[in-house]
């Protein structure tokens, strides 16, 4: 693993520290004690079964929810790893508009469909300052090029897209402001296969191409094979194996993980 | 305005001083002075049930009902006209329960409740500009939900705002908001100015006290004198205070901002200004438009 090997050379620090996480929903509980690190340029899969808490990990970890208990540290560069949850609102809504990015499961969540494709992959730019209409339209123009969306669809409206152009101009949008950041559920669901294909490829190029970091949330266990290094397996708000991503599928050593990759229709 | 128009009648003895109880108006003062100390922030009030429906100037009425005092001459316009039904109703209004005496000319009210313009005569200090506002939230049509745009004014997340105005320039090559187009306060709060025409943005930043009513939405917010007003644009799309081309038919201006009326049905139309007493005024001087001595004073 490329990620391994660069940790091995140079002790660097981890871009996302996790500590701790826990979230309960009243008596039940949505995760429990998640605790790992992300390097640069790596790449986590989190698999399970629907249910087993893997959207409430993400949305932790991306702010959108409130942890009960534990720690999110992130690097903010200068000031070194910080703890997330106990920066104040604005300094959190900005982190989530310049260094990081959330592409949900439908692109109708992520995007604005009222907005054409490039006021919605300006938006993010606007949003930090940008002023300048012509620099503004170019940069869009050049995303929508990168996402493989033709360039007379920029005055569209995302309405007017498939589902698998929604998706990837929901990715343009997000990774417009170049962010280190990753957080992606479910990017290929409700896809059908020869389109998921292109996103993964797509994918795979961005994430090696801008040495993204990126944390992955997903029940099909192919995407994690082709994008991810490191995987984690959740059942129950737990996590219960982690490990190198071809380790884990090809050799599971928990009963569930065990389950899991046997499920695997094959073809 | 005829003589017996503007004559002060005797106050209603069944109303309180200007419609409103005391302690009504109170508590808007309060909103008031909240709002002038956060110039373009939208202060939450219990908006009453005024004797017309809303739309037509309820929350404005309001507030000129808070800052009335009796020795005040008031000022009604409606889209910069005077005899409008509007603005006839709501001068009577205050007439009647408040007995205040009330013009036409800018110069001499003391405060002028106003939709959708600003008189182009400048405003002078000690006067008070009060707009109706029918939607006080810029962001409104961008973010349905009151708790989330609440939440972009406090944290100062204005991006939504420019990519209004992006999708103007890439459906119509420009800047096509031609009203109600949005400014900043003082590098802080987006306001929405009223449905004012973009024309009247620059005028904003003034010598006079401006309030904005807004009664079905029960908002309350103002512009100090002299307050910093920047109308939002691009660094290559600047903003433009548009109007239509050419001068008045009737006083000949060229500067003021023109309605375009239509005089028959086979397409024939004139422009004439839209603050009618702006208009009069520079007829009274002795200034003629193209069409002004034929029209003469029959446009009332």
């Amino acid at each position: 693993m490329r990620a391994d090997a660069f940790r091995a050379e140079a002790p660097v620090a981890p871009l996302l520290s996790v500590r701790g996480l826990t979230k309960r929903y009243g008596g039940r509980v949505g995760c429990e004690d998640v605790g790992f690190d992300l390097y640069p340029g790596e790449v986590m899969g989190i698999v399970g079964e629907s249910g087993s808490g893997k959207s409430t990990l993400l949305n932790c970890l991306a702010g959108h929810l409130r942890p009960d208990a534990g720690e999110v540290l992130f690097d903010l560069g200068e000031e070194g790893l910080c703890d997330t949850l106990a920066l104040s609102e604005p300094e959190r809504r900005r982190l989530a508009r310049t260094d990081w990015a959330f592409v949900h499961q439908n692109p109708r969540d992520g995007l604005r469909m009222t907005v054409s494709a490039g006021g919605n992959v300006g938006e993010r730019l606007m949003a930090v300052g940008a002023r300048n209409y012509g620099a503004i339209r170019a940069s869009a123009l050049d995303w929508l090029g990168r996402v493989e969306i033709a360039a007379d669809r920029i005055d569209d409206r995302p309405a007017a897209f498939s589902g698998g152009m929604q998706q990837r101009l929901q990715i343009a949008r997000n990774l417009v402001t170049g962010p280190r950041l990753v957080f992606m559920d479910e990017p290929t669901g409700g896809l059908d296969v020869s389109v998921q294909a292109r996103l993964l490829d797509l994918l795979r190029g961005l994430v090696r191409d801008m040495g993204l970091s990126a944390v992955i949330v997903t029940h099909d266990l192919a995407v994690v094979r082709l994008l991810a290094h490191r995987l984690m397996v959740m059942k129950g708000g737990r996590v219960v194996e982690t490990g190198l991503t071809d380790q884990v599928l090809d050799d599971p050593q928990h009963g569930y993980t065990q389950l899991l990759v046997s499920s695997v229709l094959q073809v | 305005m005829t003589e017996a128009e503007s004559r002060v009648e005797a106050p209603g003895a069944d109303y309180n001083f200007a419609y409103l109880d005391e302690q009504t108006k109170r508590m808007i003062r309060r909103a008031l002075l909240k709002a002038l100390a956060v110039p373009g922030y939208q202060v939450p009030f219990a908006s009453r049930e005024m004797p017309m429906p809303y739309g037509w100037g309820t929350g404005g009425v309001q507030v000129s009902a808070a800052v009335l005092v009796p020795g005040d001459r008031l000022k009604v316009i409606d889209q910069g006209a005077d005899d409008t039904t509007n603005a006839v109703s709501i001068r009577k209004f205050f007439q009647k329960t408040a007995g205040i005496a009330v013009t036409g000319h800018t110069g001499e009210a003391t405060v002028i409740q106003t939709r959708h313009r600003i008189p182009e005569a400048p405003l002078t200090e000690g006067q008070i500009l009060v707009y109706q506002v029918p939607i006080p939230e810029p962001l409104r049509f961008l973010e349905p939900r009151e708790t989330e745009t609440r939440r972009m004014h406090a944290l100062e997340e204005y991006g939504l705002m420019h990519v209004k105005l992006y999708e103007d320039i890439a459906r119509h090559g420009e800047i096509a908001t031609a009203y109600a187009y949005p400014v900043q306060i003082e590098g802080r709060y987006v306001m929405d100015p009223s449905p004012i025409p973009k024309f009247d943005n620059p005028k904003l930043r003034m010598a006079a006290i401006q309030l904005f009513g807004a009664g079905r939405e029960q908002r309350i917010y103002a512009l100090p004198p002299y307050t910093e007003v920047v109308s939002l644009d691009f660094e290559d799309h600047p903003f433009v205070p548009g109007k239509a081309e050419g001068a008045c038919a009737l006083c000949g201006s060229e500067t003021s901002y023109l309605d375009e009326v239509i005089v028959d049905d086979r397409g024939g139309r004139m422009f004439v200004c839209s603050d009618t007493d702006y208009c009069a005024g520079r007829r009274a001087a002795g200034h003629v438009g193209a069409e002004g001595a034929a029209a003469g004073e029959g446009r009332a």
